[in-house]
């Protein structure tokens, strides 16, 4: 029992203190029927850390990690190099075991970091503002939906194709229940998305279009006229970025005028860990700040006017609010956003920018080697890191027949799509800086060999 | 170099201590400022060295990036420092008692840090084949498997993303199974004392939120909701042991009313520390409830996330769980999806998250648990409910106890009356930083003026605790005694109290450029 400091003889002297003769008195106000007298059965007993790390180990052992050999996957996650001292920092305990920054006086480390994360995000995605983070990208993408019917007064919510479909999942589930119409499709193996298609959409009902950029299947599509044409309805612009170093290399969504821009911060600092936890980005104008959902830090002065920050607007929030709240969340992603703004400071724009040119160039290089392979057909005529490769029959048991061979081709659209015969032969495959040319001939010949 | 940008310097000593001095960085010895890195970063420097070499093609069509985005980048020793600075100016559970009632957190366990870095863990991708990742999904699975048991409970979703998220979660299968016996219900009922969360929860799923009294003993008065239920009633949302740090004695009548009124009742978990291994929900008619994994089962909680909600069902509500899951079959671990969610998932309300939940969080969870097992959790319970009766009785004497002497669960509960005209629970919480320790939860819950919610936790010695009960008495007396210096706490900690009405009236959420004229001073 490492974890508990009191001894028998605490316990003891403590149950005296308070006038109980034993522990069960303190438990009288449970009924009788739900009273336990010992163990719940069938669960085993304490064990030491040795055994414990020994058990762990043993389960992680079982599983081929990005690291094992060539890796190609991406599709809302990406495996980008993470300096080392970025582990280091939000390891030590005043970061990693600090709470909610509820007493700003003793909190000062976390909120100017906040502060400092809100000023990356912001800049990263052209919008004026940014919150202290949300808990990932689908999530965000969802409440942006939300707040775009608190800002218009809508409730018809049109989602572009090209949306990663697990996020146009979590809209669905939720859209049920609110009440709200989602206008939805399936992308199309076309070499740009259809942006004309959006705009006919859009009507006087519409509170927002919503667009991946770079999207599901890597196009890159200028959000400019979609931007113009959704403001001319009045309705917003809300753009979804799910790989934000892909912003290193190309323009930012605020730049093309979306009103409201989200993502998912995986990229930098936080690793893959198998889907979460992650860290949700949500930027929007400063007019619509009030309508922003989760925490926020801002600057303030101290009773001594020195500068310090604090949590701010939290009328907007559940513990004041109760159901009148924009949102009911109360947790954000605190350390996954301290990853992020840790690995951003460490890269700065230089080394943003030459990150993303090289995870270009290796996508690149990658597109080229397997468009070399008979029967593979590239779909994307414009891509960041990622794009998507036509196979001449279906992906799905390919990258299966790949895995077994430790290598992780990409994702295949049968798994994201499966009632979607038209894109079975899909393939999306995304490269980074850590790419290696190795890796690229690997999936080259191997992809050459299972279509053989 | 690092300049003092808040412009602030130390007064000087008023003569009569001889210790305050001026200093010329505004530091004071340990407590060092630290500027933000726009202010000490530049654009053109990075700590991060890349292979060299021109890049070649551009497949970017005419939309790269031309103009500055306005990331400034520190190398790596600048920034190890920067951050380690700001570190300083962080209470933390490490340092000492977080005693925040209902939010509380307990030590965290070195080890779940070490596991969750294995790179099996680690460095796998959410669209691995499922082959690949076996091991992963073993432990998401075992994860479940204990976490079903310690509640009683029938089957467990593992993907929603923090506790209200689970709320959520929750909530939504409660009306998904309503609406699939097409029995719409307009209304959630939440007693005065719960979290925040759980109105704003109901709301955000469509429903009308109708608050329940509380009885004088600070428990939910089960003849009100006897009276309010009805046809309307959708579900009924109970934390215990509630927010007052009592246990709802009624919880099985309760749930016994809500059934019999064809609704559900969905309990916040967030007190689940309090009697892991010593009580199962299931046994208490419970349908859905969330567990905050960072409070009773040790997840960091680093500084505000990532948190983690798995909620347990019912047999009745099991259908409606949410998709992704992991299913043991004979061949192996399955993951069940929407292309693989066959009849017997039919019902699911849909997908939360885009992948399957916090597992950086179930590593840490399940080494928690391990090294506990069955017998440790429940002497964490045990421990935790007795510190905090420990705390209620060694104060008692001092502060106002509005339920009595308890028993009391796992955290104390104290009002202020009897605390001089013209200080507040404020006061009091501020003048207990000054002291080295986090406040307790003040205001809250609001049944109670001038609320003092505190939650030691199990991890805590009995040296600690009787330490932090020392400090709190001695500033409980000052504030009885009208002492008006505790307005102006606190002193000693990086920055005196903040001024939370200038940062709500024009909100500066970004770093902007000085004006130039204010940079040319």
């Amino acid at each position: 029992m490492r974890y508990l400091p009191l001894t028998n003889d605490d316990r003891q002297a403590m149950l005296a203190k308070v006038g109980a003769s034993t522990i069960d008195d303190l438990f009288v106000d449970v009924p009788e029927i739900a009273r336990l007298n010992g163990t719940i059965p069938d669960l085993p007993m304490h064990a030491s850390e040795m055994a414990v790390e020994r058990h762990l180990s043993k389960l992680a052992a079982r599983n081929l990690t990005a690291g094992d050999g060539p890796f190609f996957l991406g599709c809302g996650a990406y495996k980008h190099h993470v300096p080392a001292s970025v582990d280091h920092i939000i390891q030590r305990g005043e970061f990693l075991t600090a709470y909610t920054p509820y007493q700003p006086e003793i909190a000062q480390g976390t909120l100017q970091m906040l502060f400092e994360f809100q000023t990356q995000v912001a800049r990263l995605f052209g919008t004026e503002v940014a919150n202290a983070s949300m808990y990932d990208g689908s999530t965000a993408c969802w409440e942006a939906v939300v707040m775009a019917g608190r800002v218009t007064r809508r409730k018809r919510a049109i989602l572009s194709s090209g949306l990663h479909p697990h996020y146009v999942s979590v809209a669905n589930t939720m859209a049920k229940f609110t009440g709200d119409t989602l206008v939805t499709g399936t992308p199309a193996l076309t070499a740009e998305p259809d942006t004309d298609a959006l705009i006919e959409q859009i009507d006087d009902d519409t509170s927002c279009l919503v667009v991946q950029y770079p999207d599901i299947l890597g196009r890159i599509g200028d959000m400019t006229k979609l931007a113009e044409a959704a403001h001319a309805k009045k309705a917003l612009l809300i753009a979804v970025v799910t790989e934000p170093v892909a912003l290193g290399a190309i323009k930012s969504p605020g730049e093309m005028g979306a009103d409201i821009v989200v993502g998912e911060g995986q990229s930098l600092g936080v690793g893959l860990q198998f889907g979460g936890p992650y860290v949700g980005l949500f930027g929007c104008s400063q007019k619509l700040v009030r309508q922003m959902p989760g925490r926020l830090a801002g600057e303030t002065v101290d009773a001594e006017g020195k500068r310090g920050y604090v949590l701010t607007l939290s009328t907007r929030e559940q513990h004041i609010r109760r159901e009148k709240a924009t949102s009911n969340i109360c947790t954000n992603s605190g350390l996954c956003a301290l990853a992020f703004s840790i690995h951003m400071t460490l890269l700065g724009e230089a080394g943003l920018r030459r990150m993303a040119a090289l995870s270009h160039a290796m996508a690149c290089r990658t597109a080229d080697a397997l468009t070399n392979i008979p029967g593979v057909e590239l779909v994307n005529d414009h891509f960041f890191n990622e794009f998507t490769v036509k196979l001449p029959g279906e992906a799905r048991p390919v990258v299966r027949a790949l895995a077994d061979k430790g290598i992780l081709a990409g994702v295949s659209l049968g798994r994201l799509y499966p009632a979607e015969g038209a894109l079975a032969n899909g393939l999306v495959v995304a490269a980074s800086e850590m790419t290696t040319q190795e890796d690229i001939t690997a999936l080259a010949q191997g992809l050459k060999e299972v279509l053989a | 170099m690092s300049l003092n940008q808040s412009g602030w310097r130390p007064e000087m000593g008023s003569g009569n201590d001889g210790a305050a001095v001026d200093t010329f960085t505004g530091n004071r010895a340990l407590m060092l400022e630290e500027s933000l890195i726009f202010e000490i970063g530049s654009n053109d420097v990075t700590g991060v060295d890349f292979p060299e070499g021109d890049v070649v093609g551009s497949r970017l069509g005419d939309l790269s990036r031309t103009s500055p985005i306005g990331l400034p980048g520190l190398t790596e020793p600048e920034t190890v420092r920067h951050y380690t600075r700001l570190s300083r100016q962080n209470y933390a559970i490490d340092l000492g008692l977080f005693p925040l009632g209902s939010c509380t957190m307990k030590h965290n366990p070195r080890l779940n840090e070490r596991v969750a870095r294995l790179p099996g863990f680690a460095d796998i991708h959410p669209l691995q084949p499922v082959d690949s990742v076996q091991g992963a999904l073993g432990l998401i699975h075992e994860l479940a498997d204990w976490l079903v048991k310690l509640t009683g409970m029938n089957s467990v979703a593992m993907s929603p993303k923090a506790g209200a998220h689970g709320e959520l979660c929750g909530i939504l299968a409660i009306r998904a199974a309503l609406e699939a016996r097409g029995d719409a219900r307009q209304v959630v009922l939440v007693p005065e004392s719960a979290h925040g969360t759980n109105p704003a929860t109901a709301a955000f799923a469509g429903y009308k939120v109708e608050a329940i009294p509380a009885t004088k003993e600070g428990r939910v008065d089960l003849e009100k909701i006897r009276e309010r239920l009805g046809p309307d009633v959708a579900s009924v949302m109970i934390t215990n042991p509630n927010t007052c740090g009592l246990f709802e004695r009624d919880m099985k009548a309760i749930s016994d009313a809500v059934h019999e009124a064809g609704a559900f009742v969905y309990c916040d978990g967030a007190n689940f520390n309090a009697i892991v291994g010593r009580v199962r929900p299931g046994d208490l008619g419970v349908d859905a409830m969330h567990i905050n994994l960072h409070k009773t089962f040790s997840t960091p909680h680093g500084g505000g996330g990532p948190g983690s909600g798995p909620v347990v069902f019912s047999e009745a509500l099991t259908p409606f769980a949410p998709l992704p899951f992991v299913e043991k079959r004979d061949d192996g671990f399955h993951l069940v999806e929407e292309e693989t969610a066959d009849e017997h998932h039919a019902h699911s309300f849909g997908r939360m998250v885009a992948f399957h939940g916090q597992m950086g969080m179930f590593t840490r969870a399940l080494s928690y648990i391990m090294s506990h097992g069955a017998d440790g959790l429940r002497q964490v319970a045990e421990d935790a409910v007795l510190n905090a009766n420990y705390i209620l009785r060694s104060l008692d004497d001092v502060l106002h106890a509005p339920f009595g002497k308890g028993p009391c669960m796992h955290e104390a509960l104290f009002g202020d009356a009897g605390i001089a005209e013209g200080l507040s629970t404020l006061d009091i919480a501020k003048a207990l930083i000054d002291e080295g320790f986090h406040p307790m939860t003040m205001y809250f819950p609001l049944v109670v003026h001038g609320a003092m919610l505190i939650e030691p936790t199990e991890t805590e010695s009995r040296a600690d605790l009787d330490q932090f009960i020392g400090a709190v008495r001695s500033v409980v007396e000052r504030a009885k005694a009208g002492d008006e210096r505790l307005k102006g706490a606190p002193y000693y900690a990086p920055r005196r109290r903040l001024d939370e009405t200038q940062a709500a009236r024009k909100p500066v959420l970004v770093w902007n450029e000085p004006e130039p004229a204010a940079a040319a001073e």
